[in-house]
C-alpha cells in the first residue's frame, strides 16, 4: 500500500472520495507520524482524536453518498495563533498557556465546513514575532532539513510559521495554516522547500486569529505544491461580516482556474532587490526563475521598486506599533496568566503578569511601540512609517502599470542554524527584507521551491501579485514548480 | 534620538511590564540600535504624502444595531466570557482592590 503521508492534499482528496483508502487511515497515518516526530517540536499540542473523529465524519458522508467537500478527507496542521474551540490556544506564548478559547476562528471553521480534521496546534515564534521560530515558550522548532556534508547543526525551520512548514516538509501533515505579518508563510515555506501563500490582505479573516499587526496579519495555506495551496486558500477564504477589515468579494475558483501558460503575461524584475554582496546562489536561483518564466511564455520586464530600502525600517515601527496596542489585553484579567505579587494593586498586577507572561523578543516590540507611539514621537517615526508605507505601495501600484506580477528571491539566503542571529535582533529582521514590501502594501504573494544549494538546503522564489489576483500569483507559481521540478524532501533522522 | 535609561524604564512603566535595574540597563543599546537604525526613514521625502492607513480600499462597515445580533459575539454568553479568567467570582472578572 503506498505511504498516505506521501501523498498531497489533491491525492488525499481524491482517494478518499473514490474510495481507494478511507478518510480514517489517511488520519491514522498522519497521526503516527506526528507521534513520531517530537524531535522536531513542530506540535504545541497534538489533537490525534479530532483528526480521526473528522475523519470517520467524512467516510460517514461518503457511505452515504453526500458530498465531501473541498478538503474532505484531509487533515491539516493548525499553527497555534488561530483560536480554536476547546484546544488550547497559546501563540506560544506563556500568557496564553492554558487558554482554552470559547470559540472558533474564521479560518478555521471554515476548514472544518470544507472537510478538513485537524492534527494539532502547531508551535510558532511567540506572538508570530520572529523569523527563525526560537522566540516560542514551548521551545525552538527544529527544521526536518540538515546541511549535507555530515554536518549535523539544528537548522530554523524559518518564523514564524516554522512549526508549520517543519510539519509539511516532514510529512506530518500534508497541509497546514500559517499567517504572514512581514513573511512569516513565505520565509518558512522557503527554508523548508514547501510552498505558502499570503493572500491579498482581506481575504482570509481576521476574527479568532490572535492578533500581532492587525493591518499586516493574514492567513494562508502551507502545503507542498501550488495546486493544494490554491485548494485550501479556497477553503479558508472568504467574507465574514465579524471582521471589519474582511473583503466583501466572492472567492475565485483559483483551483479550477490553475494554468501554466503565461503567454501574453509580463513578470516583472525589481532592479533593487538585487542587492548588494546578494548570495550567488540567491542570485543564481533568480536566474532560473527567469528563465523558467519566458520558457511559460512570459515577458520579463525590468521594473524599479525606489523605496524597498526603505520597506523594512517601516515595518519595524508599524508593527510593533500595532502590537503594543494588541497585546495590551493580556493584562491579567480576563484570560490567561495572572502574577498578583503578595499585597499589590491591579497596576502591579498588570506589570508583574506582563513581564512574566511575555519572552524577550516581545517585550522589546511592546517596548518600541510604545515608544513611537508616546507623545512626542508618534509623527516622528509612526506617521512618517505609514507615509513611507504609502509611497511603497504606490512603487508597486506603479510597477503593475508595467507588469502582471513580480519575481523575486524569498529570502537573502538559505535557512540558517538556530542561535546564529538571536544575539542580534537587527540581522535577524533582515532576513524579512523581500518579504516584508509585499506585507505593507497587502498584496498577495507566495514562495515556490526553487531547488537546492550546494549545502543540500531548499531556496523560494518569490511571486508578488497585484491586488485580489491570486489568480495570477498561483499561476506563475505553478509554471515555476513545472520547470523546477522539486522533489527533494529531508531525510528523516527525527 | 537615543533613549537612556530612565526613557526606557520610563516606557516600561507605559507599557506595563515590570523591569529590573539589569533588563532596562540590557533594553537601552537594544533599543537605540533598532531606533537609530529604524531613523534612516527621516531621509524620504514625504512632502504631500497622506499617511496609509487601510491597505486595500476597503469601506468601513457597520453593524446592524440589533442586541445579540451574532451568536458568536453578541451577548447572553457570561459563563463563556468569564470561562478562562484567572479570578471570575459572582459572574464577574476579579481583580485587587482599586479603591481604599
Amino acid at each position: 500500500m503506498t505511504d498516505l503521508t506521501e501523498l498531497t492534499v489533491a491525492a488525499i482528496r481524491k482517494g478518499v472520495a473514490d474510495g481507494t483508502f478511507t478518510a480514517v487511515e489517511v488520519a491514522e497515518a498522519f497521526n503516527a507520524n506526528v507521534a513520531a516526530a517530537g524531535a522536531l517540536n513542530a506540535f504545541i499540542v497534538a489533537t490525534p482524536e479530532k483528526a480521526i473523529e473528522a475523519a470517520e465524519a467524512t467516510d460517514a458522508k461518503r457511505a452515504k453518498g453526500e458530498a465531501l467537500g473541498k478538503m474532505g478527507g484531509v487533515p491539516i496542521g493548525m499553527k497555534d495563533l488561530f483560536a480554536t474551540a476547546g484546544v488550547q490556544t497559546t501563540a506560544a506564548s506563556h500568557i496564553l498557556e492554558g487558554f482554552t478559547p470559547q470559540y472558533e476562528s474564521t479560518v478555521s471553521q471554515n476548514l472544518w465546513n470544507a472537510g478538513a480534521g485537524m492534527l494539532g496546534k502547531l508551535n510558532l515564534d511567540q506572538f508570530a514575532m520572529g523569523s527563525s521560530n526560537e522566540t516560542s515558550y514551548f521551545g525552538n522548532v527544529i527544521s526536518p532539513w540538515k546541511r549535507g556534508g555530515g554536518d549535523n547543526a539544528s537548522l530554523a525551520p524559518g518564523g514564524s510559521s516554522g512549526g508549520s512548514s517543519a510539519a509539511v516538509s516532514a510529512r506530518l501533515c500534508p497541509a497546514a495554516t500559517g499567517t504572514d505579518t512581514g513573511g512569516s508563510i513565505r520565509q518558512p515555506a522557503a527554508f523548508t522547500g514547501i510552498t505558502g501563500i499570503k493572500p491579498t490582505y482581506g481575504r482570509c479573516s481576521r476574527w479568532g486569529v490572535v492578533a500581532f499587526a492587525s493591518s499586516l496579519d493574514q492567513a494562508g495555506p502551507m502545503a507542498r505544491d501550488v495546486t493544494d495551496c490554491a485548494i485550501m486558500l479556497e477553503s479558508m477564504a472568504g467574507f465574514d461580516p465579524k471582521d471589519a477589515t474582511s473583503l466583501n468579494m466572492p472567492v475565485p475558483e483559483w483551483e479550477a482556474g490553475l494554468n501554466a501558460d503565461l503567454k501574453g503575461k509580463k513578470v516583472g524584475i525589481p532592479r533593487e532587490y538585487r542587492m548588494d554582496g546578494m548570495d550567488a546562489e540567491i542570485a543564481k536561483s533568480w536566474d532560473d526563475g527567469i528563465a523558467w518564466l519566458k520558457d511559460a511564455g512570459a515577458e520579463v520586464v525590468d521594473i524599479s521598486l525606489p523605496h524597498t530600502k526603505y520597506a523594512l525600517p517601516a515595518y519595524y515601527i508599524i508593527a510593533p506599533a500595532e502590537a503594543s496596542s494588541n497585546l495590551a489585553r493580556y493584562d491579567g484579567v480576563r484570560y490567561g496568566l495572572r502574577d498578583l505579587p503578595e499585597g499589590a494593586g491591579l497596576q502591579d498586577m498588570y506589570a508583574a503578569t506582563r513581564a512574566d507572561g511575555f519572552g524577550p523578543e516581545v517585550k522589546r516590540r511592546i517596548m518600541i511601540g510604545t515608544y513611537v507611539l508616546s507623545a512626542g514621537f508618534y509623527d516622528a517615526y509612526y506617521n512618517q512609517a505609514q507615509k513611507v508605507r504609502a509611497l511603497i505601495a504606490r512603487d508597486f501600484e506603479h510597477a503593475f502599470t508595467q507588469c502582471d506580477v513580480i519575481l523575486a528571491p524569498t529570502c537573502p539566503s538559505a535557512a540558517f542554524a538556530l542561535g546564529d542571529k538571536t544575539s542580534d535582533p537587527l540581522s535577524m529582521y533582515l532576513n524579512d527584507v523581500f518579504a516584508v514590501p509585499a506585507s505593507l502594501a497587502g498584496l498577495p504573494a507566495m514562495s515556490v521551491p526553487a531547488g537546492l544549494n550546494s549545502e543540500g538546503l531548499p531556496l523560494g522564489l518569490q511571486i508578488i501579485g497585484k491586488a485580489f489576483d491570486e489568480q495570477g500569483v498561483l499561476n506563475a507559481g505553478l509554471a515555476i514548480e513545472q520547470r523546477a521540478g522539486f522533489t527533494a524532501k529531508p531525510e528523516r533522522w527525527w | 534620538m537615543s533613549v537612556d535609561k530612565a526613557t526606557v524604564a520610563k516606557i516600561a512603566s507605559l507599557a506595563r511590564i515590570r523591569m529590573t535595574d539589569a533588563e532596562v540597563d540590557a533594553m537601552v543599546p537594544e533599543l537605540n540600535q533598532i531606533l537609530g537604525w529604524v531613523e534612516q526613514l527621516g531621509e524620504v521625502d514625504c512632502t504631500g504624502v497622506e499617511p496609509m492607513t487601510a491597505v486595500i480600499p476597503n469601506t468601513l462597515r457597520l453593524r446592524d444595531d440589533v442586541v445579540d445580533a451574532d451568536p458568536l459575539t453578541g451577548g447572553g454568553v457570561r459563563d463563556k466570557v468569564l470561562a478562562n479568567a484567572p479570578a471570575a467570582e459572582h459572574g464577574f472578572f476579579g481583580v485587587p482592590k482599586v479603591i481604599e
